[in-house]
């Protein structure tokens, strides 16, 4: 039996390699896979939670997330091409339009 | 509806059937409107003259105005025998200025405005005299008044006549400024606006004081001589004459109707109303008095030396308007309101006969370049005589009998009475000259203005000479009614005016009367005398004199620099105050610095806060995290403890 404690750190490192490659990198599919990293990471810790408090709720919120994460990668895809058939550009540094 | 509410409202319902429709529709019809409302005015105020002639006064409440708790303001009237007789002054002047300016103003742009302001104004006065209580007489004071600025400035594209409208109007302010406070003073001690509720309690005034900066004044000379600041202000007394002479800049009809015969003389007017006040105060009676007697002979002595034909007119009626206050102050309001009533027919001839000559000589003023008008302009000529022998004073015309009824009764007035008188007498003289300077300057001797001039000269039409000659049988027949005792008739006028205005009680003998009437006869007949020797026998004589006395000449050619020491003590400061202190620092930093500032500021803030806004996703990445972290961080402590 694997304990809590290792799948929240788990979790948590997962996390932490989604924010920072969110931050550092400037690629924008590799940024929406960061995305996705840190959604998946909660999803971890939540299905542990559930598993340890034997309760069903924190599965179901998991389903949820996952049909979330699906349309938002979807719909991030979608931004993407559009973005890149109009400017050819996936680097952040390069879209910065809307400077004030 | 009653017949006396119909008197001021007919000119009310003309002036907003022309102000209305005159552009539009009615144009060059205006003057049926305007004529026909003022003629029907005229009818009703003299079915109103013989009601009270038999002995009928009228006084009620038509209309409650402003009603506020206890405080009630109503519009009202009252019409007793003085308001019987400025009823009649008012609309018969009107309606013959109505009907001369259908000629004089023939083919002006503004044609359906002047009747239109002409009849506001008729309704404004008529308001003003039939008024029973203080505030309507206000409120007829002030909308006079605003007609009158109409009227000045009438040709407005001309600067000097927009800035007389405007000089009319300011210089109206000082006076009436004065006039209101009295309004409240007497509101507030007696609790009264009616005239007969004020008049009932004037009494328990008396020997009142009021302190004013560590002075006890005596009240009821203080409300007098506040009402009388009002009366100094339009009927233009020293010091604020200034402005009739500069009115002449309106078309001639309205110096006629405005600035001769009607709302000039509200100031005498409002003084014999409020005989009552202004006799229980010895004070204000003397100041009144002298400011007239002043008054009258100052602005006698400017008129000897103009040249502008209005404007020695203008300085007349000062005069003139100087005797009736003159009169009120000597406790000889009857005799006052005499003159007001005989002044209006004169001066109105004497104005409409300079319109006449003005539209002969294609607007020239000057009577320097008139001369030899007699046989261009009969009607005129003989017209302009009668009025110029009326305001002289000569025996059996209207003026003397009004004249002399004031100056008989200044003598009776102990040792201010006497000083008066011989003022009065002084200016007796001097306005037969200058009457007849103008005589013998523009009508007889040669024409000295231009040859096209010459050529365009012609007696005016019909609708202005009829008007003169009606005005000149007023002007020789209206004094009729006041034929004193001592001459056989029965001064019929003063003993109608008892009721209201009293007669002061006089002793002395016909002898000492025939006395003081030969003096002025012979001072009138003296003016005339030596006008003619100047102006017409030997026309070197004023040219050496001026020369001789060249301080006094240019003195008076400036009218004693009044309206430069306004300029000088008022107009400038104003000014340096306006441009130096409002506009520059109140305007200028204070109120452009709000204005200006708010939104300055608003725009830098702006400016610091769009910088937030990058561009880079990185940095709003990095903001939402280090924020949730600081977030929980605090979350977390706080459920720590």
């Amino acid at each position: 039996m694997v304990p809590l404690d290792w799948y929240i750190g788990l979790s948590a490192v997962i996390f932490v390699i989604g924010v920072v490659g969110f931050i550092i990198r400037r690629n924008i599919l590799i940024m929406l896979m960061s995305v996705e990293l840190m959604l998946n990471s909660v999803n971890i810790s939540l299905v542990a939670f559930s598993h340890y408090l034997q309760d069903l709720r924190g599965q179901i919120f998991v389903f949820f997330i996952i049909t979330v994460a699906a349309a938002e990668a979807a719909i991030g895809l979608a931004i993407l091409v559009a973005l890149f058939k109009n400017k050819a550009a996936v680097h952040t540094d390069e879209i910065t339009e809307m400077k004030g | 509806m009653d017949k006396y509410l119909l008197i001021p409202l007919l000119p009310l319902i003309a002036f907003t059937i022309n102000i209305i429709f005159g552009k539009g529709i009615i144009k060059e019809r205006a003057h049926w409107i305007a004529i026909l409302a003022v003629l029907g005015s005229f009818a009703i105020a003299v079915s109103t003259l013989i009601e009270v002639l038999n002995g009928k006064t009228i006084n009620y409440d038509v209309y409650s105005w402003i009603v506020s708790g206890s405080f009630k303001v109503t519009v009202g009237f009252l019409i007793d025998q003085l308001t019987a007789i400025m009823l009649i002054v008012v609309t018969s002047v009107s309606l013959l200025v109505h009907i001369y300016s259908v000629g004089y103003m023939h083919g002006d742009k503004g044609y359906y405005r002047f009747f239109a302001y002409l009849s506001l104004f008729t309704f404004s006065m008529l308001m003003l005299v039939m008024g029973n209580n203080l505030l309507q007489l206000y409120f007829g004071w002030e909308a006079v008044g605003l007609c009158s600025y109409f009227l000045i400035g009438f040709w407005y594209e001309k600067k000097s006549a927009s800035d007389a409208g405007k000089k009319a109007f300011i210089v109206n302010r000082f006076g009436d400024f004065g006039f209101g406070i009295g309004v409240i003073m007497i509101f507030l001690t007696l609790g009264a606006l009616h005239y007969t509720d004020i008049f009932a309690k004037v009494g328990t005034l008396q020997g009142q004081t009021i302190n004013i900066l560590g002075y006890n004044i005596d009240l009821i000379t203080l409300i007098a001589l506040l009402l009388f600041c009002g009366a100094v202000g339009k009927s233009a007394q020293i010091p604020l004459h200034v402005w009739l002479p500069d009115a002449m800049e309106g078309p001639t009809p309205v110096s006629a109707l405005i600035h001769a015969a009607t709302m000039v003389t509200a100031g005498v007017f409002m003084v014999a109303r409020f005989n009552p006040i202004f006799s229980l105060s010895e004070t204000a009676m003397n100041v009144v008095a002298l400011t007239g007697a002043i008054t009258s002979l100052f602005a006698a002595t400017i008129a000897l030396v103009q040249n502008d034909i209005k404007r020695i007119v203008a300085y007349s009626t000062v005069s003139q308007l100087g005797y009736m206050f003159l009169a009120c102050g000597v406790g000889a309001y009857g005799a006052g309101v005499f003159h007001l009533y005989t002044h209006a027919y004169f001066k109105a001839l004497l104005f409409l006969g300079a319109g006449s000559v003005m539209h002969a000589m294609a607007g020239e003023l000057d009577i320097q370049k008139m001369g030899g008008l007699k046989k261009h302009m009969p009607v005129t000529y003989w017209t302009f005589l009668i009025a110029s022998l009326s305001i002289a004073g000569i025996p059996g015309l209207a003026g003397f009998f009004s004249k002399d009824e004031i100056l008989w009764l200044a003598y009776n007035h102990g040792t201010i009475g006497k000083i008066v008188w011989l003022m009065g007498t002084a200016v007796a003289a001097l306005t037969a000259f200058y009457s007849f300077r103008i005589i013998f300057m523009a009508f007889h001797g040669k024409f000295r203005g231009t040859h096209e001039q010459e050529h365009h000269l012609h007696e005016s039409p019909k609708a202005m000479t009829i008007p003169l000659i009606i005005l000149a049988i007023g002007a020789i027949s209206a004094g009729w009614v006041g034929i004193p005792a001592a001459l056989g008739g029965s001064n019929a006028i003063a003993h109608f005016f008892e009721p209201v205005l009293g007669h002061p009680h006089v002793t002395a003998a016909h002898e000492e009367e025939f006395m003081v009437m030969s003096i002025s006869i012979v001072a009138a007949i003296g003016g005339i005398f030596v006008s003619w020797i100047f102006y017409s026998l030997k026309p070197e004589i004023p040219k050496t004199l001026a020369a001789k006395f060249k301080g006094i000449y240019t003195t008076l050619w400036n009218k004693y620099y009044v309206d430069e020491l306004y300029g000088f003590i008022i107009v400038r400061p104003t000014k340096w105050i306006a441009s130096n202190i409002l506009v520059a620092v109140t305007d200028g930093k204070i109120i452009e610095g709000i204005v200006n500032g708010v939104p300055q500021a608003i725009r830098n803030f702006g400016e610091r806060l769009r910088k937030l806004q990058t561009g880079h996703l990185q940095h709003y990445a990095v903001s939402m995290a280090i924020g949730l972290f600081v977030i929980l961080t605090l979350v977390l402590i706080a459920a720590g403890r």
